[in-house]
């Protein structure tokens, strides 16, 4: 059985109080999340992991990676660039600005740079629709998001 | 009528200085509405909220108070509350602002409708996308927790609540209430059959379930704290209280609008507060509601008759923002994402944008939604780089009159209605691609 950092591990326990006893498997979504954040992604002995964790079977942990389009079976970039695909941002240039980005960083469409720093990903709608073209860079969001910004965004990027 | 906002939940928010801690919150007056929700007895809010009139600000508009009133009380269950705050119906971005600089005003409002409703475990289902919103919420349940506004015996009132914040992870259709529930408890977001397994009675792990939107909960404390009479007299009857409006596209000022509903116009939203049509342009087509929205074509006269029997005949600018009555031009109020296209615009590449959308997101339970969203974005893919062929706009519009009604949830509508709506008010833009 795989064995798991032990702080993912205490921070596992710690999100199953939030649920009753008898009910671990609700806590998915957030295991997982806190998987892939320590792990990268969600391989298959972490699966196992889970579901041992959330007494379910492996079946239903990999339902659920294969269904939420933010969980990933590889690893990325350092770096993961997220850009709204989606109307109000293509109508604010969404488009225009990824293929600046995929210039920039020098990669393609889902595609890691060679020096495994960026990954340029779309992604539907962020809420962000009266402020666009959005994006989220890992964690964090930017909004209004120019030629120029990006530029400074990615400089800024160690 | 005029061009002006309403501020009741946005008020505090846009002030400078205003910041997402407690102290911001408590010095702007919040928690009143929570002490003197329990000083009140449980029944007594819901009467308050049913007297309101408050209709649900995610979507459907369905009457908050008749909402709760459903609710099995008699099951020995436990009643869960859960606050929808999965936020991705494209065009809408009021709940984000919500949550990130005025969480204080959505846990107020999560406690006051909990305590009415005899709740004492809530959750807050927030889209994987919002990482930061997630911490703020988590910080400012903190903040809460150690001035005893959630937490054991709330106040000295004997009283208790835990909320807990969820991340879903990227899926659209968890912001139908029922996949949310699923999504929740752990699997994927498929909607569950309705009847019978309607939230209120067999709901979170079968419980009864109350699932409220982000700024539906925001109005709670106003209405406990001015009185479900008082809250009725601002927007109009049968459309009370304030909305925010969310507005992008082609307009000048785009952003969020909080407005008294029924008692501004389209207009007024759209060339007054927004500032207008950009570069002075005019508005070909409105979606007035969240990309499921069907689209209003701006040379149009809207006429019929309202429920008072009065006739209207309006033209786009006219229409007054609350749900009755873009409901009544053939469209609704939805999510209230106004999505402005001007003259300009590429209307065959703009619905393409929201068939990929959807064919995106369907969950993929029903065949009619699974094949069919996705065939609507294949045809319009093709129909949008120049290899459409003759006929194609009826074959779109076939398939999107072949999935309403056959699904289980409403994604069938959302993903079909802007197909049928686009083809029907702008024929000649799909068929002159044709060869």
């Amino acid at each position: 059985m795989q064995q798991a950092p032990p702080h993912l591990e205490a921070e596992v326990n710690a999100l199953l109080t939030h649920y009753p006893p008898e009910q671990k498997r609700s806590a998915m979504l957030m295991v997982l999340h806190a998987v892939q954040e320590q792990c990268g992604c969600v391989s298959d002995a972490m699966i196992e992991w889970v579901a041992a964790k959330l007494e379910c079977q492996p079946i239903h942990v990999y339902e659920c990676v294969t269904f939420y389009p933010m969980f990933r079976r590889k690893p990325v970039g350092k770096y993961h660039i997220k850009i709204c695909r989606t109307l109000s941002c293509e109508l604010a240039g969404s488009h225009k600005l990824c293929d600046e980005l995929k210039k920039m960083v020098g990669t393609g469409m889902d595609q890691t740079t060679p020096d495994g720093k960026f990954t340029i990903s779309w992604v539907e709608c962020l809420a962000a629709c009266g402020t666009g073209p959005c994006l989220t860079i890992n964690d964090d969001f930017y909004e209004k998001v120019t030629k120029e910004k990006a530029e400074q965004l990615l400089a800024n990027l160690k | 009528m005029a061009a002006v906002e309403r501020k009741l939940i946005t008020a505090r928010m846009d002030q400078p200085g205003y910041s997402n801690r407690l102290e911001s919150y408590l010095a702007a007056g919040g928690y009143a509405g929570l002490k003197k929700a329990l000083a009140m007895k449980p029944e007594e809010i819901r009467a308050e909220v049913m007297n309101s009139g408050l209709r649900g600000r995610g979507g459907a508009g369905f009457d908050c108070g008749l909402k709760w009133s459903l609710v099995d009380r008699k099951s020995g269950k436990p009643v869960y509350l859960i606050c929808n705050a999965d936020e991705s119906e494209p065009g809408t971005f009021k709940d984000k602002q919500i949550i990130y600089k005025d969480p204080h005003a959505l846990i107020e409002g999560m406690v006051c409708a909990a305590y009415a409703n005899g709740v004492k475990t809530a959750y807050i289902y927030i889209r994987g996308e919002f990482a930061e919103g997630c911490k703020i919420l988590l910080a400012a349940i903190e903040e809460a927790r150690a001035k005893n506004f959630v937490g054991t015996n709330i106040l000295g009132s004997g009283y208790s609540l835990d909320i807990f914040v969820h991340r879903g992870a990227g899926a659209y259709i968890c912001g139908e209430e029922t996949g949310l529930i699923e999504s929740l408890e752990g699997k994927r977001a498929y909607p569950r059959f309705k009847p019978p397994y309607f939230p209120a009675v067999f709901g979170l792990w079968m419980c009864p379930t109350i699932v409220n939107n982000v700024e539906t909960l925001c109005n709670i404390p106003l209405i406990v704290a001015m009185g479900g009479a008082e809250f009725a007299k601002i927007g109009t009857p049968n459309n009370t209280g304030t909305r925010i409006m969310c507005v992008s596209g082609h307009v000048n000022k785009p952003g969020y609008y909080e407005v008294e509903l029924g008692r501004i116009t389209m207009g007024e939203l759209i060339t007054g507060l927004c500032g207008g049509v950009a570069g002075g342009r005019k508005a070909r087509a409105i979606i007035p509601g969240g990309s499921s929205a069907k689209v209003m074509r701006c040379d149009e006269r809207f006429k019929g008759r309202k429920r008072d029997g009065t006739e209207y005949d309006w033209g786009w600018q006219d229409v007054p923002v609350d749900f009755d009555s873009v409901a009544m031009i053939g469209s609704m109020a939805g999510s209230g994402g106004v999505i402005v296209l001007d003259e300009t615009a590429d209307l065959p590449k703009a619905l393409a944008n929201i068939a990929e959308f959807y064919a995106h997101e369907s969950c993929g339970q029903c065949t009619p939604c699974r094949e069919g969203s996705l065939w609507m974005a294949k045809a319009l893919r093709r129909m949008t780089n120049g290899r459409a062929t003759k006929g194609d706009t009826d074959y779109l519009k076939s398939i999107a009159d072949n999935i309403p009604g056959r699904t289980i949830c409403p994604f069938g509508e959302a993903c079909s209605w802007p197909v049928q709506s686009f083809i029907e008010k702008f024929r000649d833009d799909f068929a002159k691609l044709e060869k």
